[in-house]
């Protein structure tokens, strides 16, 4: 692979836990990956517009919050109309498993909930990268 | 890395066991294949297989313990603990709209809950009303939405606030809400003398920790002094701070680094408040603490222990406090949110139950037990009279509050508490030498700090160096089985309905005149408070006071740290 992997990882919505998106960069980082962090409370807009500027393969959203069902769907529009919908996009955080069927349905990749490891967070976006670039 | 402590036998002991033969073989045995090959605390501190006497062989039972109720204080602030009082059962509770939060709380009181906690929506924490555009989403999700004086009269609604006493954990806009309570208060004829309880107002941990920061450290110091004398003066009862280390925890710090950054953080604000005039034995008894109890029994109860002691030092010696009450650490525990996993959620009910039992070991003075639901969401009314009743159940049937500081003597805890007192030593020195905490923070050492532990924890789950249940070993693919609270999307609607007729119907001009007084204050060195507190009369809303601090203080954005 020549071209390394680039992820956005951001946290939108006002809460400021940032434990694990700040674990997730890192450990993207360690397995090779570019890896651009938002920081804290980003909005839908600023979120999006960053993937474009940085031109990433993935993008990882980290809320606690509780308004992922909001938040997310909005930003999948964003992603369409940028024309960026074929960016991975992976959400992590308290996300209960009802909610999962319909943010998949708006854009989601794939929602990561607590207990998740990094290496398996790692391992998918090298495989879903891979089949795309083929 | 995978070094095994087991086998480091110290050759230099002294001490003789009395039975050699059934004292010798545990220190021997080497771990089973597929346990954790290090024996050490959650916090990765070694632990030797074996303590006895020569561990503690400088110990002096006056200079590291003494009573319970004797400085320094490491086995309680009170000589008969809770023979004389229970700690206070404390549990965190609020969301949705007032209307909801104001019936949890009574069902909680009628459940024999003896004290109030008030959690507040990530606007209200962030200084947003609930119609402003950043609070989509978010409104009554992670606690109660409170806009204005008219919510806080409905939150309060029936409560006995000259009785009861009521912890709000509110930080960055800690002095607005305080002035809405305060205003309930006067409206109900509660006199500001008699009513009692804590707000969390503790900035300090939200740059280190939580996040949940409106303004630059600077101006918001100066709101944490300006409610400290405030409140010391004409609240004489009320705890205007909460030194927290629980958030500290949350976001992946060890016990140590928990202890040592709360500690340190208490001292900046002592420091500060001295400086703008105010003798340390007028606000000192009135601060307060907050700390995790995570999983690790006997490192948490150290951790209590040595918060004791290291904090009566300070207090006495560097500060110069006379007053007794001046140099006790008081302080609230919370069972460790980050320690509950979404995967089989009843296991929470045991680790809650080990953890409680932490805090109660270690002298705790009020106590929230997290309910099993709270990986999921907010917890359900069942599920948080669960865990109310594991307080009880430890309170009424485990016999251990009969006897004050039960674990002291033991040469482990005792031991382990020394070595926690020094390494909190050690932080608190290396803080000074950066020039306090303000700034330390603002170079990024405690979050660096901080990242690194919590990173180092996280691979050692993902190598199972450290097992929890559920999550790397025994696990299932059962789907979830408990129902979880959710919030509908209502509240905000009800609630952008309510402050509409709120701006409608108040008096305009008092709220335009009593807003740009605090805008001319806030620019001055004068205390906020009363101009806050006129501003609540008015029902001028937290938004539009937070929005007149933002002009003139700025806002805070952290810078990246690498």
């Amino acid at each position: 692979m020549d071209k390394r992997i680039r992820v956005l990882v951001a946290k939108p919505g006002l809460d400021g836990h940032d434990r694990g998106a700040k674990i997730v960069a890192r450990a993207l980082r360690d397995a090779g990956m570019e890896v651009i962090y938002t920081g804290l409370r980003q909005t839908p807009e600023q979120i999006a517009r960053a993937a474009v500027q940085e031109d990433v393969d993935a993008i990882g959203i980290s809320i606690l919050s509780g308004a992922h069902n909001t938040i997310v769907p909005r930003i999948c529009e964003l992603l369409r109309a940028e024309r960026m919908d074929d960016v991975l996009l992976l959400v992590g955080g308290i996300i209960p498993e009802e909610d999962i069927p319909a943010l998949k349905q708006a854009g989601v990749t794939e929602v990561f909930q607590p207990g998740a490891s990094t290496q398996d967070i790692v391992e998918f976006i090298r495989a879903r990268v891979a089949t795309k670039t083929i | 890395m995978t070094k095994d402590q087991a086998v480091e036998i110290e050759p230099r002991s002294k001490y003789t066991p009395a039975d050699p033969e059934t004292a010798s073989s545990p220190v021997h045995e080497t771990p089973s294949e597929g346990s954790p090959a290090r024996f050490t605390t959650l916090s990765g501190v070694p632990v030797q297989p074996l303590y006895t006497p020569d561990d503690l062989a400088d110990f002096d039972y006056r200079r590291d313990l003494g009573d319970p109720g004797e400085y320094p204080f490491t086995r309680g602030i009170h000589r008969t603990m809770y023979r004389g009082k229970l700690w206070t059962m404390r549990q965190f509770s609020g969301f949705g709209s007032p209307q909801d939060t104001n019936a949890r709380l009574h069902y909680l009181l009628k459940q024999g809950q003896t004290g109030l906690s008030i959690a507040f929506d990530l606007p209200t924490l962030m200084g947003y009303d609930s119609d402003h555009p950043l609070a989509e989403g978010e409104v009554g999700k992670c606690g109660v939405a409170i806009s204005s004086l008219a919510d806080m009269e409905v939150l309060l609604g029936g409560l006995p606030l000259e009785q009861v006493t009521t912890s709000m954990t509110i930080n960055s806009p800690a002095a607005i809400i305080w002035a809405m309570y305060l205003v309930v208060a006067e409206k109900n004829g509660a006199d500001w003398k008699k009513i009692s309880g804590t707000t969390q107002n503790d900035i300090l941990k939200e740059y280190i920790a939580q996040k949940e920061y409106i303004f630059p450290p600077e101006p918001s110091m100066r709101l944490v002094v300006d409610t400290i004398t405030f409140g010391a003066r004409e609240v004489p009862r009320w705890n205007p701070i909460s030194i927290s280390g629980y958030h500290i925890r949350e976001a992946g710090s060890t016990a140590v680094q928990e202890l040592a950054f709360t500690l340190r953080d208490g001292m900046e604000y002592v420091e500060w408040v001295m400086r703008a005039g105010m003798d340390v034995d007028e606000f000192a008894p009135r601060m307060s603490f907050f700390f995790n109890a995570h999983n690790d029994l006997f490192e948490e109860i150290a951790k209590y222990r040595a918060a004791r002691k290291v904090w009566a030092r300070v207090c006495r010696e560097r500060y110069g406090a006379k007053n007794p009450r001046s140099w006790l650490c008081r302080f609230h525990t919370q069972t460790a949110g980050c320690s509950l996993t979404a995967q089989q959620p009843y296991n929470n009910v045991i680790r809650t139950t080990i953890q409680a039992l932490a805090g109660v070991l270690g002298g705790t003075q009020s106590l929230h037990t997290n309910s099993l639901d709270e990986a999921w969401a907010l917890p359900t009314e069942s599920a948080v009279t669960l865990a109310l009743r594991t307080q009880q159940v430890i309170a009424h049937e485990s016999g251990v509050p009969n006897t004050v500081d039960p674990l002291a003597g033991s040469y482990f805890v005792e031991k382990l508490t020394l070595e926690t007192e020094r390494a909190c030593w050690d932080y608190i020195e290396r803080i000074d030498a950066l020039g306090g905490m303000v700034a330390a923070v603002e170079k990024g050492f405690p979050q660096r700090e901080i990242h690194e532990a919590a990173y180092t924890y996280q691979r050692q789950l993902e190598r199972k160096e450290k097992i929890i249940v559920g999550v790397n070993e025994f696990v299932t693919d059962e789907k979830r089985s408990i129902d979880i609270l959710v919030i509908d999307e209502a509240v905000a609607r009800h609630q952008s309905e309510k402050l509409a007729e709120l701006r409608r119907t108040r008096d305009q001009a008092r709220v335009q005149s009593a807003l740009e007084a605090l805008r001319g204050a806030a620019g001055t060195d004068r205390n906020l408070m009363p101009h806050i507190l006129e501003c609540v009369r008015a029902y001028a809303t937290l938004g539009e006071m937070c929005d007149v601090l933002r002009r003139v203080f700025g806002t805070y954005e952290e810078p990246a740290f690498g």
